[in-house]
């Protein structure tokens, strides 16, 4: 009922999905714990998408699965229908165009506002071009493009650390923009901010959604309704169950899960 | 004029405090030769050749520090075996000087050293080829520790080999050159290593002019090596170097290839490790096994500390200040507590200074000359460093 699958064994590089990303039968264990258990997903380019679950549920190990930094013990992942993420490096994956936002808010903490966004902005990233090319020479409006949307600018001289905690979280969302990658991975975005700013954020991830993929692991309900999207719960490793949130939300086994056993 | 403009007022205290830093550099290089060959020698202000000789060795180590902190200050690279690029340098030059003795050796041999004659070579070993000349010499002051440090990097950074391991073998890196060129089959004079220079370039290195000139050179030299390392952090490669110190895998995250990076730092590092060493040994007159020992390395961590890591000046001036108090306490009666005088020296800059001399100087005026508090370069606290 998601998406259909259609493999094209007529170019040379075949697409084996219209997904812009697809997980298939994806298991992974850590000292025999399975963490991931036989899940699949789909998700349609341009679809927003949000994740719940129970603590343990598997919401960040299928993150660190989908932007390399763990492999998984079975199953297959592709992105675009053509690249195995299964046997890409963070780097190769994050230059295919997959951004991820953290559960804490990862800044460069020693380093400015500004700083922040120009480490980045789309755009080359070696060593080469760090020095004396592109990535050295990057014109400031494109640094305050970013910082206005997510209202900044007047921040950008400070260091990134000194911040407080919701303003990290939005600066960190704006070097997602800042990489416009294909598919944003954001991890709890709203922990940690008061009401207005969670509303705030739900306004700008939905904005993002207009010409990004999105996918937002979230516990905050009340967030996940303001996002209005389709919604996946995920439970030890596995869906558990997807579509609409009154949907999923009335559904019993999902109910069973989130109020305990 | 260059000086007034130096003098210049603004920028930041980091600025100010590198503009001043070049000024003292610039008039040591005027005022080394003026005291040491024009002033007579009764005059007080006569600067003896004993003190000639200390300064550029303090120089060299100096450039030493200042290679370190632009891999530990701003990459994280907590490198304990530097001492090994550094005595690659000094062996590279150590081989010139040697070839360029000649029939004035005991021995008399045209083309083998004495430690050759004496070892019973019938002739001048492979990789001993080309040392006569100095543009080959020079050459490889920089390609070998350079070429080291690309071979060990690249093993090491794309292994992901990092924090107190990746600084374990480094220091078993240095050990086990030391082992290696303690052997005499090594071909580089063993135990004794490479000594009884003649001359450089022609030029005698005893003479007073010739050691005027070493120093003044391991001056520019300094003063070239912080340039370019200080034009490396403030571009945007210096940028990335800090993120991956502070999270590296969130730098990766983003898309960048960290090992590439780090290789990158590490191997300008050596280059400039080595350097230093070739300057430091026609001025100490010997170059042995023992510049291998992995507790030079260590010491070298010690001056970066001690003068505030991540801010090069402050690796600088940390290396000239640990090695002044290093003299003056080994050349008295306190010389059996040098070491303990050194340990205290650094639980105290730890816990005390945990920036280091320049570091909380820089971090005091920062605060007080403008009002925008981190507007310059940070330092990451030093707890973070072995991690």
């Amino acid at each position: 009922m998601n998406t259909v699958i259609h493999p094209d064994a007529t170019t040379e590089k075949p697409a084996l999905t219209q997904a812009l990303l697809y997980l298939d039968g994806v298991s992974v264990a850590f000292d025999g714990f399975k963490a991931i258990n036989d899940l699949s997903l789909f998700i349609r380019p341009g679809e927003m998408r949000a994740i719940i679950g129970p603590n343990g549920a598997g919401k960040t190990t299928m993150m660190d699965i989908i932007t390399g930094k763990t492999r998984p013990d079975a199953g297959t992942v592709y992105f675009d229908g053509k690249h195995d993420l299964t046997k890409l490096d963070e780097a190769s994956i994050a230059d295919l165009g997959i951004g991820r936002k953290f559960q804490k808010p990862t800044v460069f903490e020693s380093q400015t506002v500004a700083d922040n966004i120009l480490l980045a902005l789309r755009g080359p990233r070696d060593a080469w071009s760090a020095l004396f090319g592109e990535r050295n020479a990057i014109a400031p409006h494109r640094i305050e493009e970013i910082l206005d949307i997510v209202r900044l600018t007047h921040e950008q001289k400070r260091l990134a650390g000194d911040l407080s905690h919701g303003q990290k979280q939005w600066l960190e969302i704006g070097m997602l923009l800042a990489q416009d990658p294909k598919l944003l991975l954001v991890d709890e975005p709203v922990a940690g901010m008061t009401d207005s700013e969670t509303e705030d954020t739900a306004r700008l991830l939905k904005r993002i959604a207009k010409d990004h993929s999105v996918i937002v692991v979230e516990h905050d309900m009340s967030f996940v309704r303001a996002l209005d999207t389709r919604v996946t719960c995920l439970h030890e490793g596995s869906v558990l169950a997807e579509g609409q949130i009154d949907d999923v939300s009335r559904n019993e086994r999902v109910i069973e899960v989130y109020l305990g056993r | 004029m260059i000086l007034s403009s130096l003098i210049r007022q603004g920028g930041s205290v980091h600025e100010i405090a590198a503009r001043w830093f070049v000024i003292v550099l610039l008039a040591a290089i005027v005022l080394v030769p003026v005291l040491h060959l024009m002033v007579p020698e009764g005059s007080a202000l006569h600067l003896p050749t004993y003190a000639v000789a200390l300064l550029g060795k303090y120089i060299c180590f100096a450039i030493l520090a200042v290679a370190l902190d632009l891999v530990w200050g701003y990459c994280g690279i907590l490198s304990l075996g530097h001492g090994a690029f550094f005595a690659l340098g000094g062996y590279a030059m150590g081989m010139y000087l040697m070839r360029q003795i000649g029939t004035r050796g005991v021995y008399a041999n045209p083309i083998l050293p004495d430690f050759m004659v004496f070892l019973n070579y019938k002739e001048l070993p492979w990789f001993w080829h080309g040392f006569h000349s100095f543009p080959f010499a020079f050459f490889m002051i920089l390609f070998v520790p350079g070429l080291l440090a690309l071979v060990f990097g690249w093993l090491a950074f794309r292994s992901r080999v990092t924090g107190v391991y990746l600084s374990i073998i480094t220091q078993a890196l240095t050990y086990a050159l030391l082992l290696a060129f303690f052997r005499n089959d090594m071909g580089l004079g063993g135990n004794n290593g490479l000594t009884d220079f003649k001359d450089i370039l022609g030029f005698t290195v005893q003479a007073p002019g010739t050691r005027a000139v070493l120093c003044m050179l391991s001056l520019a030299t300094l003063l070239g090596s912080f340039l370019f390392a200080q034009r490396l952090v403030n571009s945007t490669f210096g940028k990335v170097l800090i993120a991956i110190r502070d999270t590296e895998s969130r730098t990766r995250f983003l898309g960048y290839r960290v090992e590439n990076y780090k290789l990158t730092a590490f191997v300008v590092s050596a280059m400039m490790a080595g350097l230093a060493g070739a300057l430091y040994v026609p001025q100490v007159g010997i170059i042995n096994p023992s510049e291998f020992a992995p507790a030079n390395s260590i010491e070298a961590v010690i001056w970066v500390a001690v003068g505030g890591r991540g801010t090069l000046v402050g690796a600088a001036v940390g290396a000239v200040v640990v090695n002044f108090l290093k003299t003056w306490f080994t050349t008295g009666l306190l010389a059996p507590y040098w070491l303990f005088a050194l340990g205290a020296l650094f639980i105290f800059v730890t816990l005390a200074l945990p920036k280091g001399i320049i570091g909380a100087l820089l971090e005091r005026f920062g605060e007080k000359s403008s009002g925008l508090k981190g507007a310059s370069m940070p330092v990451a606290p030093v707890s973070k460093a072995a991690e």
